[in-house]
């Protein structure tokens, strides 16, 4: 089907925000933000990708070999990156939410004041 | 708002953004019928003129290269901004070292020993990784991110305090100092000489793919891979260190 991987990006997009929706724990919740950002890679891997071509390297294949586009693999490769410094952060500051209010859970987060 | 409620609302919301997603699919090309151009140009002609056989490699620190730094910048502020935000509060005290070995969860001797294996091989995976952007799929990001986790086994296998100590923020800091500042130095060492910021100046070599071929890819590559294991050291050693501290009140 020619769609399906577009389907599974939504798909995996839903999934993560159903889980930020719901959930009763902020380190779960950071692990939903990543499942929500993990849809992103499979859109641009999605969008590059051509039929029946090789990946862009050219080590052991002829340089005019049909290889799939590598500018939206080096943006997946960014993409990672800012994850990486994204999950860092909230993590950090989860550790300091819990030291503060003693509680992860967001839902009672939410009736605390600063 | 009740969880209910928040559960309803999502689903409408859902739906909505379905919607919209489906309409924007219909614009989109089917998968696997990429339209080109820039990536059909770039393979063309990224072999011939960088030697490097690793396009994406060199799409990231050669086409690209004034994005990648930014990127690179971005783990750097990550890095300093986990390391601020979990400072010592007032009134926290870090606990007696003699206390830490009762704190810490025991670790099974399988996860040990494992960890304690992987070590040495995962090292070496991380360097070959960082030192082979120009030829394979690989890159400073990616061995940078390994080798991270070769000093983390270290930890596994409990050896907290080793791992201290060869995580040292004064030296981890010093060493992702460098790896950001080589980056940005690479590309002003080509200002220098006349052209434009991360201009390739190096020579190309000879044979596409080799280690020595691609120029200033490589030495790039080799600057982020240090940068990136630096600054995740970082993150992860200060996130360990939180284990250590007493908060006011707290326990």
């Amino acid at each position: 089907m020619q769609v399906f991987p577009f389907v599974v990006v939504v798909w995996i997009l839903g999934v993560g925000l159903y889980g930020i929706v719901t959930s009763r724990h902020l380190v779960h919740q950071i692990v939903c933000l990543i499942i929500v950002q993990s849809s992103t890679y499979v859109l641009l891997l999605g969008v590059g990708y051509v039929t029946g071509a090789v990946a862009p390297y050219f080590f052991d294949v002829p340089v005019h070999t049909p290889a799939v586009d590598p500018v939206v693999q080096a943006l997946a490769l960014t993409d990672v990156v800012v994850e990486a410094a994204v999950t860092a952060l909230l993590l950090a500051f989860a550790v300091q939410a819990h030291k503060r209010f003693g509680t992860l859970d967001p839902q009672e987060l939410v009736q605390l004041r600063g | 708002m009740s969880p209910r409620r928040r559960v309803w609302v999502f689903l409408a919301a859902m739906a909505g953004l379905a919607a919209f997603y489906l309409w924007g699919l219909a614009g989109l090309p089917g998968f696997g019928s990429y339209p080109g151009p820039y990536g059909y140009i770039i393979n063309a002609i990224a072999v011939h003129q960088t030697n490097a056989t690793g396009v994406v490699s060199a799409v990231n620190f050669e086409y690209r290269g004034f994005d990648t730094v930014g990127e690179e910048f971005i783990l750097f502020v990550a890095a300093t901004g986990t390391a601020t935000v979990l400072r010592h509060l007032r009134g926290e005290r870090e606990r007696a070292p003699a206390d830490e070995d009762r704190d810490a969860p025991p670790t099974s001797e399988a996860v040990r020993m494992t960890a304690l294996i992987l070590t040495g091989p995962t090292v070496v995976m991380g360097w070959y990784l960082a030192s082979h952007a120009q030829t394979s799929p690989s890159g400073g990001f990616q061995g940078g991110v390994v080798l991270a986790t070769g000093l983390i086994l270290v930890y596994l296998a409990g050896r907290f305090l080793a791992f201290k100590r060869i995580s040292s923020v004064d030296v981890t800091d010093a060493v992702e100092a460098m790896g950001a500042g080589g980056f940005a130095a690479v590309g002003i060492g080509a200002v220098a000489m006349g052209l434009a910021y991360l201009t390739n100046f190096l020579p190309l070599g000879t044979i596409p793919g080799a280690v020595s071929s691609s120029g200033t890819i490589a030495l790039i590559s080799f600057f982020v891979g240090v940068e990136v294991g630096a600054a995740f050291i970082l993150i992860v050693s200060e996130l360990l260190d939180q284990t250590l501290l007493l908060g006011p009140g707290s326990r």
